[in-house]
């Protein structure tokens, strides 16, 4: 095995895992219902991948390859835990299936959709939801998982295994639920494809996923739910939001990789197709006629994405939004948004009164957009000696080197 | 796959009812016993007497214990029970939500073990 060769083999069960991780899982436990033993083969399944591409080279449709051997690791497992006839009807099911790829081996079923209803169904609890979408349909691990929702990796993994082993015990079926069951399991879905996508921009990459294609992944998923759902208006207006921040990635760095406020980009840079399939989406939302959380972020990325056609920001339609999303959820992010809207329209002074009411929100003091906002906000109003200390708490809170870099800097303004 | 239904109902309830609200309570489980049974779903069911009727039995150090009274005191008890052969457990959600059982008390759906994996002690996690 050449050293070359093994590379080019590394990165390429890299890619067909990012691309097909949940395509893979979920057509693999659809009939078994077995999201775990679904898992454990695909991983197997990679580790041989890494083995042998070296040597034999990559597979022509390293996707099928990757389901045949997979298949027979499923079987391998369910010989050696089910002997006799408890083994059978799952060792039908995987024949059968092996059968039916043997006569279309191009057509691999996309039941990622069908995975993530049964993620958020209502006997799931509502907490591991989210979790459990990430985990089967994006391949994060639990440990990041555990991460980004603050509780320990051994009691995600707890937790995401009593789910897995729920689904298949309790028998919840793989199905795209029926319209009148949407409704209630849309939310859990979509928290969750935003949290990825949410994920995918943040520079710690605890994923060791190349964050563009996190991104892509999120967007994908996103533009099958508006396939399944056109006329859920939620479902346009996360799918227009993701559009707008995605709209802006390469402006948001500069050459050498420093973090540049969205007031400071450079509008060139803006993807303007994106930004226009974006508006299409948050309008035909609009003529639904119900409003909601993600229309309203939208619709604020919007107002800002319309500084590229007339040369200014409305501040006053972007406060309203935030007072209307701070009345939906009460959130502490939005409540900082909205005073720095509020700086724009009557002043620091405002602001840091709306940021003040915001603090009793509780958790405040350990977020670093808050101590950010704060410090930037001191400093317009005249304060340079209360905004060096908060610029202080905001870096020692940051994790992203780009943004403490960019926070670095304003500090040192002040002094000038 | 094998469902049971367990109606979880305050008791008193029934007894409260004038005697044509009960016939008529009744004739809503016929019903719906008619309906199970035309969907080819049916695999058994009974209703309970009340739990007062009911003696806890354990055995201790080789004794048989016996108590008056059911297993937890609580308000809703178990009344009666449904076991059905549905493909997947929201088709047993919506037969559990048919049941008159939903309307005055609470339904309980449970996965019931294959034979032929239930007599295998181990549990996979």
């Amino acid at each position: 095995m050449s050293a070359q060769g093994g590379r080019a083999a590394h990165i390429a069960a890299e890619a067909a895992a990012r691309r097909s991780y949940g395509k893979l899982v979920a057509y693999l436990a659809a009939r078994s219902r077995d999201v775990a033993s679904a898992e454990d083969a695909l991983a197997e399944a990679f580790a041989t991948a890494l083995e042998q591409w070296p040597t034999i080279g990559v597979p022509e449709k390293p996707e099928a390859w990757l389901l045949t051997v997979a298949r027979r690791k499923q079987i391998d497992a369910a010989r050696k835990h089910q002997r006799g006839d408890a083994a059978e009807p799952q060792l039908k099911i995987i024949h059968e299936e092996l059968a039916a790829a043997a006569e279309a081996p191009m057509h691999i079923p996309d039941r990622r959709l069908a995975l993530m209803f049964v993620c958020a169904h209502p006997a799931i609890d509502p907490a591991v939801r989210t979790p459990l979408i990430l985990q089967t349909v994006l391949g994060f691990d639990a440990a990041t998982i555990a991460s980004a929702f603050l509780v320990s990796p051994a009691s995600m993994s707890q937790r995401l295994v009593r789910a897995k082993t729920k689904i298949r015990e309790a028998g919840i079926a793989f199905l795209e639920p029926a319209p009148e069951d949407l409704a209630e399991r849309l939310d859990a879905v979509l928290e969750a494809v935003y949290a990825a996508f949410t994920l995918s921009w943040s520079d710690a990459d605890p994923v060791g996923v190349a964050r563009g294609d996190l991104a892509h992944e999120a967007i994908f998923l996103g533009r099958l739910l508006t396939e399944l759902m056109p006329n859920e208006p939620e479902v346009l207006g996360q799918m227009a939001l993701m559009l707008f921040a995605e709209s802006r990635r390469a402006a948001r760095r500069s050459a050498q990789g420093d973090y540049v406020p969205l007031s400071e980009q450079d509008i060139r840079l803006w993807d303007h197709e994106l930004i226009k399939e974006a508006e299409a989406h948050l309008q035909a939302a609009s003529k639904l006629g119900r409003i909601g959380r993600f229309q309203l972020e939208a619709a604020v990325q919007s107002a800002h994405a319309a500084r590229a056609s007339t040369g200014r920001t409305d501040w006053h339609a972007i406060e309203a939004l935030y007072d209307g999303l701070l009345t939906l959820s009460g959130s502490s992010v939005v409540a900082i948004n909205r005073a720095v809207a509020i700086a724009e329209t009557r002043g620091p002074e405002a602001a840091l009164a709306a940021l003040a009411e915001a603090e009793n929100a509780g958790g405040m003091l350990q977020y670093q957009p808050y101590w950010a906002a704060r410090a930037s906000l001191l400093a317009r109003a005249g304060d340079p000696v209360a905004a060096n200390a908060a610029y202080g708490e905001a870096i020692a809170l940051a994790t992203d080197p780009a943004i403490r870099g960019f926070l670095n800097a304003r500090r040192q303004a002040l002094r000038n | 796959m094998q469902y049971m239904l367990l109606i979880h109902a305050d008791e008193s309830g029934f007894a409260r009812l004038t005697p044509a609200e009960g016939e008529q309570a009744m004739a809503g489980y016929f019903a719906y016993n008619e309906a199970l049974k035309k969907a080819k779903v049916w695999v058994g069911g009974e209703r309970l007497k009340p739990s007062a009727m009911t003696s806890t039995v354990r055995v201790a150090d080789g004794k048989t214990k016996v108590k008056d009274g059911p297993f937890a005191e609580t308000k809703e008890q178990l009344g009666g029970y449904y076991l059905i052969d549905v493909p997947d457990l929201d088709e047993a959600i919506k037969w559990a939500a048919k049941c008159p059982g939903a309307q005055h008390g609470t339904m309980e759906v449970r996965a019931v073990w294959p034979s032929e994996a239930a007599t295998k002690l181990e549990y996979r996690k």
